[in-house]
């Protein structure tokens, strides 16, 4: 009898340790269901270094638990294509859309990206507010984020730089010149300065102007403009809005410094931004990263960063600035999509957007502005002095052979400059692409 | 019998290997290459329609695509005339003539051959700047520009990378027409001294005749590696700009591959492919000529 109480004793404090033990493990870690789990995490090594990525990968492992393996290149498509045309993928793939490889874009044209609408309300780790509290307004409501146009959000939206106008500011305060407010200011200065022989303008590659014209066509004819024009509506070139984005383009090509097209390769681009430092050109499109990529470049004496929107088309008009961002998102064929979707949603954590920041990469959170420092503070204020946000780009469509956004629409700004097209056949080629793309909208 | 039998077993056991390897990693991607253009395609996508001929019909109403065939062709036909005639008169030069330091220039003429094409690429994107570079230099030195010479710009985009083409490959090809002239006998070139034959003559009448199978080959060569070459070039000197001009049609495929379409980009390659063939074919029947032994 006192055996068998005994063991009922022994039995029934075995049971209840080992329910203490789950409870206890439940409430001390809500990612045991991950353990032993090791996700693969593909980063593109930008101008922000990969420091920060090794560093934000153990800071989740600490947190989380959950291994991972990363993999950073410069040309990071070189490195995961292969692999991944063998049916292979990362967990969690960080590159942005607008490269030449286009490896986003290809899998936005297949569906292949998994469905991430559900990160936006899970829970930051090591936080207790959602994803979605966190994200800054308008970055998840973006054909970026949403490339179908369905509400459902594919790609997680990350370091957002303005976009706008470079320029050197020791400059035009030495020379006692004004920042541009419209078009029309913009060309009296072309003329002013090219009597010092120095052009208005000039652009790192033809690439740079996909944020440049997005945000001109906000400055022409708003939001709306934007949304029909992007969504190749048929017609819309010719509209007298658009016929201002060409004409302002073909104007300011006029007024490029005429070395400029030789350089604009990936191989020489840096020297287009050279010309800037040197004072040989006063403005070009680039984004906040440039401070960093040209931080050993040699310059003028009394150089100093600055920054604009892209100048109204009117006076009184609305100047904008493009927000540029890029994204991460997960490969439908990807193995642990539960354990990647944690690891999207610690992007947004305090910890992670700290690391992050330190790099200079920015994450679109809310209340990021307290993190910024030195120029970035400039840049980043862009907004609080009266230019609007553009944000979007154009709209997926089925791949057509040699019909590529770039090629047709900013390419040609190389032959503008150089003089070897005319401004009509630049029209031609961006109407006859525009049917072809609509017909083929996702 | 069996000694035989043996024998057989172990040949075949010799080469085996090598041809399951050839079959598997060069006969099989090539019948995929000639699979997939029949296909639409997206690189990464499992999916594949079959559109038959499809590609093929888009492909020759594609400017694009014709523009960069133009360029190849350019490449192809200039490079080789260059570069031929060049390692020739070197060659000559170098294995008929006394020259003080002979062996320094054999080697000077081969370096850019060792170097990788990335490397050679930075040195002509210097040289052609057009602030600073050194071909801007040169003639500002004894012409005053106002503009410089945009070399990498779109009008003289393709004659730069011609000429970079040329510099890599003379010292190649010429080392290789340095060996087979020097095996041409003396004793030839001194009868015909004797004669009265003078040094040109000699050359195209004993030294061109006698080395023509040497010749014939390096065709054939120039052919397939000026194809892959200005690929390389293309890639790291100009990425195809400004505007396309001078986009060729290797890195055109491979534009194409990067927009999603995989099937239309191996029909470009298929097109190549049977370009290169055929034209390499139509060389070697053009060029054949009697063997002259010595």
């Amino acid at each position: 009898m006192k055996r068998r109480l005994f063991c009922g004793v022994l039995a029934a404090s075995m049971i209840a340790t080992s329910l203490t033990g789950v409870f206890a493990s439940a409430e001390e870690n809500p990612y045991a269901a991950y353990e032993g789990t090791t996700i693969t995490v593909a980063a593109l090594e930008s101008a922000y270094g990969s420091e920060m990525w090794t560093a934000v990968c153990e800071a989740f492992t600490a947190e989380t638990g959950i291994e991972v393996e990363l993999t950073t290149d410069k040309n990071l498509e070189d490195v995961i294509g292969p692999s991944m045309q063998g049916g292979e993928y990362p967990d969690v793939i960080h590159l942005a859309t607008g490269r030449e490889a286009a490896l986003t874009e290809q899998f936005i044209k297949g569906n292949m990206i998994a469905e991430i609408t559900d990160v936006l309300s899970m829970t930051v780790p090591g936080e207790d507010v959602t994803v979605a509290d966190k994200i800054a307004g308008g970055f998840t409501d973006t054909s970026l984020t949403n490339p179908y146009g369905d509400g459902k959000t594919y790609l997680a939206p990350m370091f957002y730089s303005p976009c706008g106008l470079f320029y050197n500011k020791g400059l035009l305060e030495e020379k006692g010149w004004e920042v541009p407010t419209t078009w029309d200011e913009m060309w009296e200065l072309g003329d002013k300065a090219l009597e010092e022989g120095i052009y208005l303008f000039t652009y790192p590659t033809t690439g740079y102007f996909d944020a440049f014209f997005y945000a001109l066509m906000y400055c022409a004819g708003g939001p709306e403009f934007f949304d029909k024009a992007t969504n190749y509506e048929e017609g819309i070139w010719d509209t007298e809005e658009a016929q201002t984005c060409f004409d302002i383009v073909t104007k300011l090509a006029s007024y490029t410094n005429p070395i400029t097209p030789a350089q604009a390769n990936d191989q020489d681009f840096t020297q287009n931004q050279q010309l800037v430092l040197d004072n040989k050109a006063i403005f070009m499109p680039n984004g906040t990263w440039i401070v960093g990529e040209m931080a050993e470049a040699p310059r003028a004496d009394g150089f100093e960063w600055g920054m604009t929107a892209l100048p109204a088309v009117e006076e009184g008009g609305d100047s904008y600035s493009y927000t540029w961002f890029e994204q991460a998102w997960i490969p439908a064929g990807a193995e642990n999509q539960d354990a990647a979707k944690l690891f999207l949603s610690f992007l947004y954590s305090d910890t992670a957007c700290d690391i992050f920041a330190q790099s200079n990469a920015i994450q679109p959170v809310l209340g990021i502005a307290d993190k910024l420092e030195g120029d970035n503070v400039m840049f980043y204020s862009i907004y609080d002095n009266g230019a609007k946000a553009a944000m979007g780009n154009f709209a997926a469509f089925n791949a057509i052979p040699g019909v590529e956004i770039r090629p047709i629409f900013f390419d040609p700004v190389n032959s503008l400059v150089e003089g070897t097209i005319t401004e009509d056949d630049w029209i031609a080629g961006i109407k006859t692409a525009n049917d072809q793309m609509r017909a083929n909208l996702k | 019998m069996k000694n035989s039998k043996r024998r057989t077993g172990f040949l075949f056991a010799c080469v085996a290997p090598a041809v399951v390897l050839f079959f598997i990693f060069m006969i099989l991607p090539t019948l995929n290459v000639f699979r997939i253009s029949l296909f639409e395609k997206g690189a990464y996508s499992p999916e594949e329609r079959f559109v038959g001929m499809q590609n093929f019909k888009v492909l020759f109403s594609d400017a694009n695509f014709i523009r960069s065939m133009q360029n190849m062709i350019l490449l192809i036909i200039v490079v080789t005339i260059i570069t031929f005639a060049f390692a020739l008169i070197f060659a000559a030069i170098l294995t008929r003539e006394n020259i003080k330091g002979q062996n320094f220039f054999r080697v000077i003429f081969y370096i850019p051959n060792i170097l990788s094409v990335v490397v050679i690429s930075g040195i002509f994107s210097a040289i052609y700047k057009p602030e600073n570079g050194m071909l801007n230099s040169i003639i500002e030195m004894f012409h005053k520009m106002t503009d410089p010479v945009l070399w990498k710009g779109e009008k003289l985009v393709m004659i730069s990378i011609i000429i970079a083409m040329v510099w890599q490959a003379i010292g190649y090809y010429m080392v290789m027409y340095m060996a087979s002239m020097s095996s041409v006998p003396e004793s030839m070139y001194e009868s015909s001294a004797l004669d009265g034959a003078g040094r040109l003559q000699q050359f195209f009448q004993i030294t061109i005749p006698l080395i023509w199978t040497n010749i014939r080959t390096t065709l054939t060569f120039f052919i397939i590696s000026t194809i892959n070459m200005a690929f390389l070039f293309v890639k790291a000197m100009t990425s195809g700009g400004p505007n396309g001009a001078s986009e060729v049609a290797l890195s055109y495929m491979y534009s194409q591959k990067d927009a999603g379409l995989y099937g239309y980009s191996m029909a470009i390659g298929v097109v190549i492919f049977l370009f290169s063939f055929l034209l390499s074919a139509l060389v070697n029947r053009v060029t054949d000529r009697e063997t002259l032994t010595y």
